[in-house]
């Protein structure tokens, strides 16, 4: 059997609901605790190998070496797919991904991250 | 001397109009939101879209005829304030009225549908062309209904004029629930008038793009939308009028609150429908004017003649 | 009425995706259809053999956005069959469970497209505010909402834990019975009926001979599925029904789907309850010995299928995809024929493309002569004529380029 205006018991009861979607810049959005995010670096931990390197589908990664035995990494975060192959690929555990997923910036020089200390991340600004 | 300018430019002429019509805007939008579950635009968002539509540039396609092109929502714009000033809003006494300003009425709110139809023909794009189309065919399904349902209350009481029907309704109170049957076949055919779902056909966005309005922008899609929504609240000001002719009698304030009580929730039942329907077809929508909504209306008028004769007799 | 073309696309508010049709009406009424393909073509079979395996799992993966694990686990199952690896059962059975969990979302967002294609905006923000809930599941599952990045050669690249399980079944109880409620509607709201039955319709013989896969294929009464036919992950040990539909219409594709999330929440319960213990994946080679392999997996559209061959390096040497809205394609102009305007729209949707996927191939043709191609020359010929004759003429900057090489 079929009748007209069937969803209009629910449309009336969601009306007294609270609404399902929220007001997204000022409420923000908690991701859950192993979303791929964005990728940060332990520059103590890197060995240099390079795997990530090797791995990354979009070469998004960039480990370079300093002069005291120690790695910087630049991770170009437009270039970045999230994949988080680096961090499977990474044998000392140097890489890790973390909840952070809002990562426009206005100025495209800034779409990047740079770790050469332990710790703070620099970014090019 | 300033009065009818007065009546004309402010209230309840164009400025409360408008601004009457941004209200309607925003309680539709924010409550056919909530009745999907979503937060909806804040109460500024019509005045804000209206506002930014007028910073922004004309655009008037090189195919186009412009004249046609720019005088079509002016036109639809003035038709539509024009029907205020017949129609009794809070007081049984509609600003102007004379012995047939009903069909006066009911022309001024055909124009609206006509410059859809010559505005969306005059821009030459195809799919407005199409959809100009569609309004029209439209127009001949839900225009014979509405027509008849108001010509029902109107046999009863005896007369062509609105004020007049308004007193006789406030001095025979209960009347107008002989018309009740009437009062829905209104709200559906006004659906149509505006362009709603299930009746959105002319403007059938997966369709035809925005249907007449798709070469439309700036300045004058802004007028286009601001007489929409000034048709809304004339057309159920005029539902209001017809078929809820109760409390004229009140002081003013309290009278213009009970008036934008009833206008209000005429726009509410219609974002309800709005919300609960699909689009139709164009041959569905007036398969089902002719097949439904037209026997319901002469439905009416039979009711009515059957009510005087027995009230008169 | 005299006949007018009509061009839906390449930018058209009822497609997602750019993909050019034009429509031939006399009236309301659709006299001819065509469509042409190659808007979204982004050389990802090329691009393959550029990259190492590992890389081009996550490169396969972004063919689609929707279906990304069809296409990913397509890819990695043709590779570990050239490598001759043996994938642990455990891993078989969470890349079953996010094929399931992927193919709810995908079918509940097809859902709130077709209502949206028909006017029907309300059943559309219903039903994505539902796939919110699945959507939330995968993003927990796998860390991301929509390219899961699960897969791996040689099994999967997370495990499934017992507070994610309580999740899922959670989900999956919410999940059903609201699509117990959207069965109900598709069954009993007028207007929605009215406009999708009898709206496409593709016979039985012709969905046979078009070659159709998939719901569509399955609502014309065809009992198709990779999942049955030609078992994969962990599909022979679940207990499914392949459902069909005889409407033949955008009707019995809707209910065809509806059924089809029915199934997923009951084979997510079986495979969370019977998925074994054990390791998740086996270690694979970097290079990969020379064979080549066809891999065919169930897409939430229809059969999906993946062809590698490798020449025992760690690149392939060849990556073919065909995605089931190809397939399906052929069958638009049919369902067409002698319809409405109104129901392009929805019969387009119906076999729910995804033109992105599909786009393996640009051609371009001469202006004048539409059935002779380009190639690269006469393009670049015809780029620096095209220039030219609107005054720009880049001979300058050719030759300070070529001085700087």
């Amino acid at each position: 059997m079929t009748r007209p205006g069937k969803m209009i018991r629910l449309v009336v009861e969601t009306f007294f609901k609270k609404p399902a979607t929220t007001l997204y810049p000022f409420k923000k959005v908690e991701m859950p605790a192993n979303f791929r995010g964005k990728i940060i670096f332990k520059p103590h931990l890197c060995i240099g190998c390079q795997m990530c390197m090797k791995d990354c589908p979009s070469g998004a990664i960039k480990i370079t070496k300093l002069p005291n035995k120690k790695f910087e990494c630049e991770i170009s975060l437009a270039k970045c797919i999230y994949c988080a192959q680096c961090v499977d690929s990474c044998p000392k555990k140097a890489l890790e991904s973390t909840k952070e997923f809002e990562l426009a910036v206005l100025d495209r020089k800034n779409l990047k991250a740079v770790f050469s200390d332990d710790t703070k991340e620099t970014s090019p600004e | 001397m300033f009065t009818p300018f007065l009546h004309i430019l402010v209230f309840p002429g164009f400025l409360f109009l408008v601004f009457a019509g941004l209200i309607a805007e925003y309680i539709d939008r924010k409550l056919y939101a909530r009745l999907q579950n979503r937060v909806g635009p804040p109460f500024f968002q019509p005045l804000a879209d209206f506002i930014k539509l007028t910073s922004k540039e004309d655009i008037v396609p090189e195919e186009a005829n412009p004249r046609m092109f720019k005088a079509m929502p002016i036109f639809a714009l003035t038709a539509t304030v024009t029907a205020i000033f017949y129609i009794p809003l809070w007081s049984p006494k509609a600003l102007y009225s004379f012995n047939g300003d009903l069909i006066v009425v009911m022309y001024l709110l055909t124009i609206p549908t006509l410059t859809y139809f010559l505005g969306g023909w005059y821009s030459t794009s195809l799919y407005s062309k199409i959809g100009a189309v569609r309004s029209l065919t439209q127009l001949f399904a839900y225009e014979v209904p509405l027509l008849m349902c108001i010509l029902a209350p109107a046999l009863l009481a005896n007369t062509w004029s609105l004020s007049e029907m308004a007193s006789f309704y406030e001095n025979h109170s209960g009347y107008w629930l002989f018309n009740i049957i009437g009062f829905a076949v209104a709200i559906v055919a006004l659906l149509g008038k505006l362009e709603k779902v299930p009746f959105d056909i002319p403007e059938a966005e997966t369709e035809i793009v925005a249907g007449t309005f798709t070469e439309y922008s700036g300045r004058l899609f802004g007028i286009f939308r601001l007489s929409l929504d000034i048709e809304a609240i004339v057309g159920s000001s005029l539902i209001a009028s017809v078929y809820l002719p109760f409390g004229f009698h009140l002081k003013p304030l309290a009278g213009f609150l009970l008036y934008m009580g009833k206008v209000l929730s005429i726009i509410a039942i219609m974002s309800l429908s709005r919300s609960i329907f699909a689009r139709l077809r164009i041959d569905q929508m007036i398969n089902f004017c002719w097949k439904y909504l037209s026997p319901l209306a002469f439905l009416q008028i039979l009711i009515c003649l059957i009510a005087k004769w027995g009230l008169y007799r | 009425m005299r006949k007018v073309v009509i061009p839906i696309g390449p930018q058209h508010p009822a497609l997602k995706e750019p993909e050019s049709f034009s429509v031939t009406l006399s009236g309301e009424r659709i006299m001819a259809f065509s469509a042409r393909l190659g808007y979204n073509h982004r050389g990802i079979e090329k691009a393959c053999e550029e990259r190492t395996y590992i890389q081009d799992v996550y490169l396969v993966e972004r063919i689609c956005g929707i279906c990304s694990h069809a296409h990913s686990t397509a890819f990695v199952q043709a590779v570990e069959e050239i490598a001759g690896l043996s994938v642990p059962e455990r891993a078989l059975y969470i890349r079953t469970i996010i094929a399931e969990l992927e193919r709810i979302h995908s079918h509940l967002l097809w859902l709130g497209v077709a209502g949206h294609e028909i006017g029907f905006d309300t059943l559309l923000m219903y039903t994505w505010r539902d796939r919110e809930v699945v959507m939330d599941i995968l993003a927990e599952l796998t860390g991301n909402r929509v390219n899961y990045g699960i897969n791996t050669i040689g099994g999967v690249r997370r495990n499934i834990d017992a507070s994610e399980i309580s999740d899922i079944l959670k989900a999956m109880d919410i999940l059903e019975e609201r699509t117990k409620y959207y069965i109900q509607l598709a069954k009993e709201e007028t207007t929605l009926i009215k406009r999708l039955s009898c709206v496409g319709i593709l016979s039985h013989e012709d969905a046979l001979s078009l070659g159709a896969v998939g719901p569509t294929a399955r609502a014309s009464g065809i009992p198709r599925d990779t999942r049955k036919d030609d078992p994969y992950a962990a599909y022979d040990k679940l207990e499914f029904k392949v459902i069909t539909d005889d409407h033949c219409d955008v009707y019995g594709r809707t209910l065809v789907r509806l059924g089809e999330l029915m199934e997923s929440y009951k084979m997510i319960r079986q495979a969370l309850k019977e998925m074994p213990t054990g390791p998740i994946s086996v270690k694979a080679p970097r290079k990969i010995p020379a064979g080549e392999a066809f891999s065919r997996y169930e897409a939430p559209r229809g059969e999906d299928v993946h062809y590698v061959k490798a020449d025992g390096t760690d690149r392939p040497e060849r990556v073919k995809v065909r995605a089931p809205t190809l397939a399906n394609l052929q069958t638009v102009a049919k369902m067409l024929e002698d319809r409405q305007l109104a129901d392009l729209p929805i019969v387009i949707a119906a076999i729910d493309p995804c033109f992105s996927c599909t786009d393996r191939l640009i051609s371009l043709r001469e202006p004048k002569k539409p059935d002779k191609t380009l190639a690269w020359e006469d393009l670049r010929a015809y780029s620096i004529e095209w220039y030219r004759a609107r005054g720009i003429d880049f001979t300058k900057v050719n030759r300070k380029i070529s001085r700087r090489n």
